[in-house]
Parts: structure tokens; C-alpha cells; sequence
């Protein structure tokens, strides 16, 4: 069975992204207390922290930063693509429904 | 085991060690996983998009998360990233070829997400309690869709996760999973009140029982590092939706 992706045994790099994650959680805990943006605001910074703490996981846990470059690209652009789609059909169309000021 | 019969297809027609190398890079199982988890993610990403279109477009979304709910919300968050750690550990003491730490580390991996399945239905009972559900709650009557979308987002996520507990111990365990998991099943129906919509719920380990018990007796096999490498993915994948779930329909509701 062919498997090139290229393997760290460095255990401590996973301890480390997991405090990461830990730390990454408690900020937005912190920020959803504190409320310090709007909703929309919130929504967007959130969604921000949520991908840095998606790109963690992927890469190290999901070992995707050490697998071969063209499986790596090729989920990353698939995956991302799709999402930016999704983006711009739906949080325009949501803003411009909040500015109407409907419900 | 396709490699096996594609070796000796290779020497019976002269062609030993000429076939092609994966594309990717990767053992078929493998890009299987990660196509299925694309797939998944897209299904989780059109449920996300279509709660938080709701949620940014309704000034009068509700907002029924107190400390109770957010300190609970955040220990399960803490579960899940802690059993993603235990599942790496696992994966390299499978590679190592240590049976015994790869069971531990795989049973510590379902310990956590069992806390975790726990805690989301000690919440879902909690909210259930306060009045809300798929079709109406009690903090905001002009946005009936807040139970629908939230129930159906977190429970279409727990039941990956209860799906995933599964798989885990299938690997682990193999066929000594079956009866631990028929105990839980009935012990889970016994003792959950029948008022308890987890009581009917827990016949979901009933069907994942049946599953697991046709796939091991029909197809027995020892699984080896890769296809406790393959169950990681899909668990980490588990834990990755979660990081959106959690902001997005907890954090962007609290109570203050």
C-alpha cells in the first residue's frame, strides 16, 4: 500500500497545537461574553477564528500539511472554492435584509 | 488487500512493481476519506450558511445562553480537541505497531466524545425543559425557526459524533464492542425517562449495533495503521464542524 505523505514523529508539535486550539477557544469565549462587536461584526470574526482553528486541525491532526502537494491543494481549493460560493450568495442577500429592516 | 490481488495480477503478467502509484499520493482508503469528508463538509457548510444567514438577518434572534450553557458549551469543546490529541497518540501507536496503546488511546478517544454526546443531551433535555422546541421557544415568539435550526444543526453533528464513537470502538474493540455497546443501548433505554427524547434517541445505538455487527462478522479483518489512520480523519473532521457550531450558534447567542 503507496503512502507518500512524508511523516513527522515530533509528538510535541501536537501537544503544542492543541494548547493552541485551547487558547484559540478561550478568546472566543471571551469575545461572546464581552460582546464587543455587533452581530454581523461578531459573525465575521468568529467565522475568522474558527478557520484558523479549522487550519490547525486539518493540517496537523488531519496530517494534511505533511501528505503530498497535489492531494493538499487540490481539498484545499476544492473545499474553499465551494465555501466562497456559499459566501457570496448568502451574506450579501442577509445584510441587505437586516438593513430593510424587516422582522 | 487491493494491493495484495494487484500484485499478483502484476506477477502473473509479468508486470511485477510496474503499476502506476497512487495519484495523490495516498492508499485508497485514504483519498476515499478525505473525498467522503469534502462531501460532509459541504453538507455541514449549506446547514451553516443557511443558520447564520438566519441568524444575521433577525434582530430578534434569541439569545438564551446563560453561563450554565456557555460553561457547558466550552467543556464539550475541550472534550472534543482533547480526544482529537488522544486520536493522534493513537494513530502513532498504531504506526509503531503497540496494539495495547493503540486500544487505550483509541478507548480514551471515545471516552470523550461519549462526555461529550452526554453533556449535549444533558443540554438539549435542559432547553427541551424551558419550553423550546423545532417549532417555537419561549424568549423570542417571531422567530419560531430557532429550535429547527439549532436542533437539527447540533444534532446532525452529534449523531456524527455518536457515529464516530462507534466506528472507534469497532476498531478498537472489534467484536468485542458488540455486547458493551448492546448494554449501553438498553441500559440507556431503561434508565432515560420515557417524557426523555434521548429515550427513543438511544435506538440509535441499536441501529449503529446492527451496522457494526454485520460489517465484522461478514467482513472480519485485523485493522492496522492505516485503518486507524482512516478513522482519525473522520474524527478529527467531527471535531473541526464542531469549531464552527460552537461560535456560531452558542457564542453569537449568549446571555448577558
Amino acid at each position: 500500500m503507496h503512502d507518500m505523505a512524508k511523516h513527522d514523529d515530533s509528538k510535541g508539535q501536537y501537544f503544542w497545537v492543541w494548547g493552541a486550539l485551547l487558547f484559540l477557544t478561550a478568546v472566543e469565549v471571551w469575545l461572546g461574553y464581552r460582546q464587543i462587536f455587533e452581530p454581523k461584526h461578531m459573525l465575521e470574526v468568529l467565522l475568522m477564528l474558527s478557520i484558523v482553528k479549522s487550519a490547525l486541525i486539518v493540517a496537523y491532526f488531519m496530517h494534511l500539511k505533511f501528505e503530498t502537494a497535489l492531494m493538499r491543494w487540490m481539498l484545499v481549493i476544492a473545499v474553499a472554492g465551494c465555501f466562497v460560493i456559499m459566501y457570496f450568495f448568502f451574506f450579501p442577500d442577509a445584510d441587505r435584509i437586516l438593513r430593510l429592516g424587516v422582522g | 488487500m487491493a494491493d495484495v490481488v494487484l500484485d499478483h495480477a502484476a506477477a502473473s503478467h509479468g508486470m511485477a512493481g510496474q503499476y502506476e502509484a497512487p495519484l495523490f499520493g495516498a492508499y485508497s482508503k485514504k483519498v476515499g476519506m478525505w473525498l467522503f469528508l469534502a462531501s460532509d463538509s459541504l453538507t455541514f457548510g449549506a446547514l451553516l450558511f443557511a443558520f447564520s444567514y438566519n441568524r444575521i438577518s433577525n434582530p430578534a434572534w434569541p439569545t438564551p445562553f446563560g453561563v450554565e450553557s456557555i460553561t457547558n458549551a466550552s467543556i464539550m469543546t475541550a472534550c472534543l480537541l482533547s480526544s482529537s490529541l488522544t486520536m493522534v497518540l493513537g494513530v502513532f501507536a498504531a504506526q509503531r505497531h503497540d496494539r495495547a496503546w493503540t486500544r487505550n488511546w483509541l478507548l480514551a478517544t471515545m471516552a470523550f466524545g461519549t462526555a461529550f454526546i452526554v453533556l449535549h443531551g444533558m443540554e438539549w433535555s435542559h432547553l427541551i425543559r424551558e419550553g423550546m422546541t423545532p417549532f417555537a421557544n419561549p424568549w423570542s415568539p417571531t422567530v419560531p425557526q430557532f429550535g429547527g435550526t439549532f436542533f437539527t444543526l447540533t444534532g446532525m453533528h452529534m449523531l456524527h459524533v455518536t457515529i464516530g464513537v462507534i466506528y472507534l470502538g469497532v476498531i478498537a474493540l472489534r467484536k468485542w464492542f458488540l455486547p458493551i455497546l448492546g448494554a449501553i443501548w438498553l441500559a440507556g433505554f431503561l434508565l432515560i425517562p420515557s417524557d426523555n427524547v434521548f429515550h427513543y434517541g438511544i435506538h440509535a445505538l441499536l441501529l449503529g449495533l446492527i451496522v457494526a455487527a454485520v460489517i465484522l462478522f461478514l467482513k472480519p479483518k485485523d485493522y492496522d495503521s492505516h485503518d486507524v489512520e482512516v478513522s482519525g480523519l473522520y474524527w478529527h473532521f467531527v471535531d473541526l464542524v464542531w469549531m464552527f457550531i460552537f461560535p456560531l450558534v452558542y457564542l453569537m447567542s449568549t446571555k448577558i
